[in-house]
């Protein structure tokens, strides 16, 4: 398991050190510092041998993470921990800098204690542990509340914990998908897929059971096929536009019975209060692509090259596209760029060798261009420039998975509430994420 | 208020004033100077003087206050020891604290404190513990057992803390379960034979029905805990994997790796005709797809693990290539195992993405990436051959962009194409031979000269080329030198004339003035070659080669099956055994999968079992460095290329029925004959040394009939066909060497049938039994065809008469003299060795009879250096009696002219190995000597077939 975990800033200094086990030594930290952190070329692997121990890393912002072991741990574990020890460690003071590290490492050595235990993870959700560790010191509880504590730390329903209550139960759902394209020059996609997200905020009173539902293709098939009795009311609530989607995979938060998920195809689940993510997906079939990038680039003499850029949005013209950002990249030897663009504005960034074009809003099925003469240094280098491909960043306010809640019914049968009472939000985001076009 | 400030506080004499805060009064000013010893703690100050006045702050209410110097006892318990002591009593009082979260505090810290004292107060509190009502305090006891038999086994066991953890396994909260799983999981793997984790049905359906209900954690050990169990039929095997299939939408990645492990292993035991198993398969890919859109790190694990999957189980993905396309941003690591498991899917279906992808890569900025690219699309093309032209064209415009170490990356994968397909793709050489200039790397020379060599007589100035090199012979690495001394020993054979003085040049270089062995020795067995046989040399020097396999890079069959045991750990990160980075005894068991369904057990006698793997594993391309052997596999070529060959394989499981017995005759060359054919350096010295070591008895073998042959001689049938002719048995074994047992026999071949007739007497004074036989390897594959039947015992004095009827389908290796035969008989005695000799004429087939055109074209074809001429001398037959008497051994005229008083007889044999030999038969009326001319392409055969005409003829 675990036998030690340090964190350090960007010079290599150590910010926590916890060591779990006998057989890791002070040495460790040093080793770690002096091959990973200060070596020379880029790190090559997020998993290090250092003379029989190995060291597994993450790096946020300009902080480095490392979990130690001299045995043959669980590494996807060993990772997962480490994001969810970053997670927490937000949660706790926000933004993980040295700044704030240093700020609380009498809370991170608490937490540390507590969420690891002979390097075995344990209970690490923030809601339960935020319970009895607390930035201001401990206050006295009382017996109940102390068992309670235990009992949620340790029980089966370790991320809520009882006697909720609140004046509105209200609770918001955002479906945040991002489209990732891989497409070539001459427009053939090479790959693409979804993979999107549910988050959801809850405010609900007591253990309410939850159920949600949507447009998945595997539950509409089989109701179509299970009767035609309340066949027709349900598919009227699917909405317009596809009938339903095919989810390639899904994954859920710890929350969700995955057995009745596997049997049934039912998401059913109390949730944690507050935020979280309900589950994750990925769709590959019929994915509405919302820009089309069409990029043309022109070599003229050895000094100089002609680009054009041509994007099309490809969705319901009511609908608008915010926050549209089209990055082309130029060669290192670029000289001077001169760019002409119809809509919004361009800039070449010579530090990130790119010209960055942004547009606020854009509406669907409209198209807006680009050119730029861009000039170069003669160079003796014989390497041809690699044309990195030309990305794209937007926000457009629908899935392009083509995703659709159908409900989200809450029952709490000991209080007295019901569904209808609960007021309930859906907002979808489709979003790039990596979304490229080969030029 | 901020707490950086601690880091801050660098002044002089900070101990001294720590120590006066730790002992204020106030309780905020001993908390703040606690704070401050843990600041100085982490950046690797020594404040371990301060220890007594630390623990002095241990007596608190106050929690904080209290974790903090407990963090700061862990740290230093271990150098003070003896102060150590006095916490002791605070720990057991706070072991019996009201509050659950304090006694749990206590019982986790003292655990890790590894100081002998205080683990011997531990175990009272620690009982009680375990035994706690508040499931958090025994989930923390739970992990308190594992930590104190790190520190004292023994005392461990002693205390009877074993039982009750695995009591806790039935425990009703999940999360104790699953602490006290991971505690047993972690104790056991330090026992390797105790049975502590006592797995067995009952067990297993506790821990499934906690896995449900577990945190993701939990979930884990548990599940890596099953991974090691063996359910006890398929049945049990599907019932556990439909409970694990639910894990793999968990969010948690490792969770979903380990119920990949738990299902990749149990699948193993379910029939794979059975529906589920299919399901299970489909079951398998979605996640693992959802994995490669994790956290870069995780995706590095998760792709380590499919690497080894798309091994083990090349269905499962098969269709998701596309998810395996580098993205731009991938970090490095990311991109270089994609490119790995593309290369593992590539197939006829895909690959003109995947070359496309390819060559996009091979222009990024990575060097490492680019070269792996580049050196991916030679594998594409070795391994689809439909796309082997469209690699070969795509390296050609790679090679044109002159990027240094993209054309040397090309040129190492282009030679390897070349030996995949020759004679296909070497109009390519010419642009090959431009960039001879730039290559640095030994590989890329190396390959380049291999090049050269290969193509020498399609290369004009090949001579020029190679002499370029030479130039710093001394300098270039083992590798380029070792390519560069065949290259142009090569060069040599193909145009002897301009290259004389090069090769002489590379020769002395080679052995005189290289202090390298491998090379010297290279330099001299070339040198020998070329001096005393040059015929020879050219056969070894230039023979074809073996081709070389698609699939590399493969992890060993048995590491893979243990890796896979190992999914999700960093094992299956390292490709390697747990053994092989992992200190001590802890982990280091090897995991097997369990048996395949429907595969039986070792049923297998053991005489015949143990025979090495049964399954060869796939070869691998071989490196440079391993031209020795390359060399030497070539040599046998003229007599292995005629006879039947049989998988190196088949030749080892033959041989082991007498328990390498016949390995002793050849002395020390023994494993010669173990080995691959040709493939052992040694080969030629082990045919050299087979007679000199073997009995006496040979030489009567071959002028079979001298005298008794007379007797027949006026006799000799004419008119009819006589049928085969039999030898009369000669002695083979004797019985003083074979501790009485007497072996006479001789050959026959009936009905197409083959049988070694043997005479087997009991000379010995006790009764024989168990008889079997066994042949070595020999010209032609002769093996009995069934066992040896001698029903009954053979008493003393008696004789037996048995006929062994043979096949020719036994392992081959040619024996000098080529019908040499050497045998090994057993029986409840001993093994005993003898060898004798078979007419040729055994092997003659019945359908050997040519068509005259076919014979004519044949014999124009077969070069006039394959012609041998004999005499028979003696013969008083007439031209058609003669023909008659052959035809009955299976030698077939075809045609006979007349040609002034001669009768020419035109011949044909087939032999059993589909080597046909020709032969022309002059009979001169009243002159009783045969002039008889052979033809083959086998020319070594040529004088057996003509002992079997004299034999047939005068006999």
């Amino acid at each position: 398991m675990i036998g030690g975990l340090f964190i350090y800033n960007h010079k290599g200094e150590v910010l926590i050190s916890r060591v779990y086990r006998d057989d890791i030594g002070r040495n460790a930290v040093d080793a770690f510092r002096v091959n990973v952190i200060h070596a020379r070329q880029q790190v090559r692997s997020p998993v290090t041998n250092i003379a029989r121990t190995s060291f597994f890393h993450v790096k946020r912002s300009n902080i480095w993470l490392a979990a130690v072991t001299k045995q043959n741990v669980n590494a996807a574990m060993v990772f997962e921990f480490l994001y969810k020890m970053c997670d927490v460690m937000t949660a706790y003071f926000g933004k993980i800098s040295e700044e704030n590290i240093k700020n609380n490492f009498v809370l991170i050595y608490e937490l540390l204690d507590e969420i690891l235990d002979f390097g075995y993870p344990q209970n690490s959700e923030t809601g339960a542990l935020k319970t009895f560790i607390t930035q201001q010191g401990i206050k006295s509880q009382t017996k109940e509340e102390q068992s309670q504590i235990t009992s949620q730390v340790t029980g089966q329903i370790g991320w809520r914990r009882e006697g909720i209550k609140y004046r509105r139960n209200e609770l918001f759902l955002d479906v945040l998908e991002s489209v990732n394209l891989l497409m070539s020059p001459q427009g053939q996609v090479l790959s693409a897929h979804v993979s999107g997200r549910v988050v959801m905020k809850s405010y609900l009173s007591g253990m309410p059971e939850c159920k949600f539902g949507m447009n998945d293709k595997i539950v509409i098939d089989k109701q179509g096929k299970g009767g035609t009795t309340d066949d027709t009311g349900k598919s009227e609530l699917g909405g317009s536009g596809k009938q339903s989607i095919a989810i390639d995979d899904c994954t859920f938060h710890q929350c969700v019975r995955l057995s009745k998920f596997d049997s049934e195809r039912s998401i059913s689940f109390i949730p944690p209060d507050g935020e979280y993510e309900l589950m994750r997906y990925r769709t590959t079939k019929d994915i509405i692509l919302p820009f089309r990038v069409i990029p043309l680039v022109r070599e003229v003499g050895r000094t100089k090259l002609e680009v054009k850029v041509v994007i099309k949005s490809n969705f319901k013209p009511s609908l608008l596209a915010q926050k549209i950002e089209v990055r082309i990249p130029t060669p290192l030897n670029t000289s001077g760029v001169q760019v002409i663009c119809m809509k919004g504005k361009a800039k070449y960034k010579a530090s990130e060798n790119a010209i960055v074009w942004k547009i606020k809003r854009m509406a669907g099925m409209k198209e807006s261009q680009i050119s730029a003469e861009i000039e170069l240094l003669p160079t003796n280098d014989k390497k041809k420039w690699a044309r990195p491909p030309i990305s794209m960043n937007f926000e457009v306010p629908f899935a392009p998975s083509g995703l659709k809640v159908r409900y989200l019914k809450v029952f709490e049968p000991k209080l007295n509430y019901s569904d209808h009472d609960v007021i309930k939000w859906v907002r979808y985001i489709g979003r790039s994420g990596i979304y490229e076009t080969r030029c | 208020m901020t707490d950086s400030k601690y880091f801050t506080t660098t002044k002089k004499g900070e101990i001294f004033e720590l120590k006066a805060e730790l002992n204020s009064d106030k309780k905020e000013k001993k908390k703040e100077a606690v704070k401050k010893v843990i600041a100085s703690m982490t950046v690797g100050k020594d404040v371990s003087a301060l220890f007594p006045d630390v623990v002095n702050c241990m007596q608190t209410d106050n929690l904080e206050l209290k974790k903090l110097v407990y963090l700061y006892l862990m740290n230093y318990a271990k150098s003070q020891p003896d102060m150590a002591i006095m916490a002791v009593n605070t720990f057991v009082k706070d072991c019996e604290d009201p509050n659950p979260l304090i006694r749990a505090l206590a019982v986790r810290t003292m655990g890790c404190i590894r100081v002998d004292k205080i683990t011997e107060y531990l175990c009272e509190p620690l009982r009680k513990c375990l035994k706690d009502e508040d499931p958090y305090v025994r989930k923390t006891a739970a992990v308190c057992v594992a930590k104190l038999h790190d520190i004292n086994a023994q005392l461990v066991e002693d205390q009877g803390f074993l039982d009750t953890l695995k009591d806790l396994i039935s425990d009703s909260n999940p999360m104790v379960v699953a602490n006290a799983v991971a505690a047993l999981s972690e104790i056991a793997e330090s026992h390797p034979n105790s049975n502590l984790l006592d797995l067995n049905p009952q067990t297993i359906n506790k821990l499934l029905t906690a896995l449900n209900e577990c945190t993701e954690w939990g979930q884990i050990f548990i599940l890596d805990c099953l991974a090691n169990y063996t359910p006890r039929d398929d049945r049990e095997s599907q019932s556990i994997c439909e409970r694990v299939t639910p894990r793999l939408s968990h969010a948690n990645s490792a969770v979903v790796l380990s119920a990949v492990k738990v299902l990749m292993k149990f699948m193993e035991m379910l029939p794979k005709d059975l529906d589920y198993y299919g399901t299970l398969l489909k079951k398998l890919a979605p996640p693992l797809v959802t994995l490669l859109s994790a956290e870069p790190e995780l995706q590095y694990v998760a792709l380590r693990n499919i690497n080894l999957i798309v091994q083990k189980r090349p269905e499962i993905l098969k269709h998701e290539m596309k998810v395996f396309f580098v993205k731009y941003n991938d970090p490095i690591y990311v991109k270089l195992e994609k490119l790995d498991i593309m290369i593992r899917l590539a197939s006829q279906a895909n690959i003109a993405q995947v070359l496309a992808e390819l060559k996009e890569y091979a222009t990024e900025v990575d060097v490492d990436f680019v070269r792996k690219a580049v050196r991916a699309i030679g594998r594409c093309a070795i391994k689809v051959e439909q796309s082997a032209e469209r690699c070969v064209s795509t390296l050609l415009d790679l090679i044109q962009t002159k990027v240094n170490y993209v054309v040397q990356e090309a040129i190492v994968v282009i030679k390897d194409i070349f030996r995949k397909y020759p004679n296909k793709y070497e109009s390519v050489i010419a642009t090959l031979c431009e960039n001879l200039d730039s290559l640095d790397e030994p590989e890329a020379r190396a390959a380049m000269i291999w090049i050269v060599g290969e193509y020498a007589e399609r290369i004009d100035n090949a001579d020029e080329l190679l002499e370029s090199f030479l130039e710093g012979f001394h300098d270039e690495s083992t590798q380029v030198q070792l390519q560069l001394l065949t290259a142009i020993v090569k060069l040599f054979l193909k145009k002897p004339t301009e290259t004389q003085e090069l090769v002489q040049q590379v020769l002395s270089l080679a052995t005189q003035d290289s202090d390298n062995p491998d090379l010297r020795d290279r330099g001299y067995i070339y040198w020998r070659l070329l001096s005393t046989d040059p015929v020879a040399a050219k056969e070894v020097v230039l023979a074809e080669k073996p081709l070389i396999s698609e699939e590399t890079d493969l992890i060993e069959p048995t590491l893979l099956e243990e890796l896979i045991c190992h999914i999700g750990t960093l094992a299956s990160v390292y490709h390697k055994p747990p053994s092989a980075f992992v200190e001590g005894s802890r982990g280091v068991q090897h995991r097997r999968l369990p048996p395949r369904a429907g595969s039986v057990e070792s049923a297998e006698s053991p005489d015949v079992g143990q025979s090495g793997p049964s399954e060869a594993p796939p070869a691998v391309i071989p490196s440079q460095g391993d031209l020795l052997g390359d060399l030497l596999n070539l040599d046998l070529a003229p007599p292995t290329a005629t006879v039947p060959s049989v998988q190196p394989s088949m030749q080892m499981g033959a041989m082991d029925l007498l328990g390498g017995g016949l390995d002793s005759l050849m002395g020390d060359e023994s494993d010669t004959l173990g080995g691959d054919i040709g493939g052992s350096p040694s080969m030629g010295a082990g045919l050299g040394a087979a007679p000199t070591a073997m009995p006496a008895a040979l030489g009567g073998a071959p002028p079979v009939g001298g005298g008794l042959g007379d007797l027949f001689d006026l006799g000799g049938g004419v008119g009819m066909p006589t049928g085969f002719y039999v030898v009369p048995k000669t002695l083979w074994l004797p019985a003083m060497k074979a501790k009485g047992l007497e072996i006479s026999g001789t050959f026959a071949r009936r009905g197409g049938i083959i049988q070694m007739d043997m005479s087997l007497t009991n000379k010995a004074m006790s009764v024989m039994t168990d008889f079997a036989i066994q042949f070595n390897r020999n010209s032609f594959g002769l093996a009995p065809a069934g066992p040896l039947q001698v029903l009954t015992p053979l008493s003393p004095n008696q004789t037996i008469d048995v006929s062994l009827p043979l096949s020719t389908s036994g392992p081959v290796m040619k024996m000098e003299p080529l019908n040499n035969l050497q045998v090994a008989v057993k029986n409840n005695i001993d093994v005993f060795y003898f060898s004798c000799q078979f007419p040729l004429s055994l092997l003659f087939v019945e359908d050997g009879k040519m068509e005259r055109q076919v014979f004519l074209a044949t014999w124009k074809d077969i070069p006039n250096d394959n012609e041998a001429q004999f005499q028979i001398k003696d013969i008083h037959l007439n031209s058609d009696a003669a023909s008659n008497k052959l035809q009955g051994s299976n030698i077939f005229t075809i045609a006979k002219r007349t040609v002034e008083g001669q009768d020419m007889l035109y011949q044909s044999i087939k032999l059993t190995n589909s080597i046909w030999v020709l032969a022309e038969m002059r009979v001169q009326t009243g002159n009783p000597n045969y002039t008889l001319s052979i033809k083959c392409r086998a020319p070594e055969v040529c004088q057996f077939v003509y002992q079997c005409y004299e034999m047939v003829l005068k006999n």
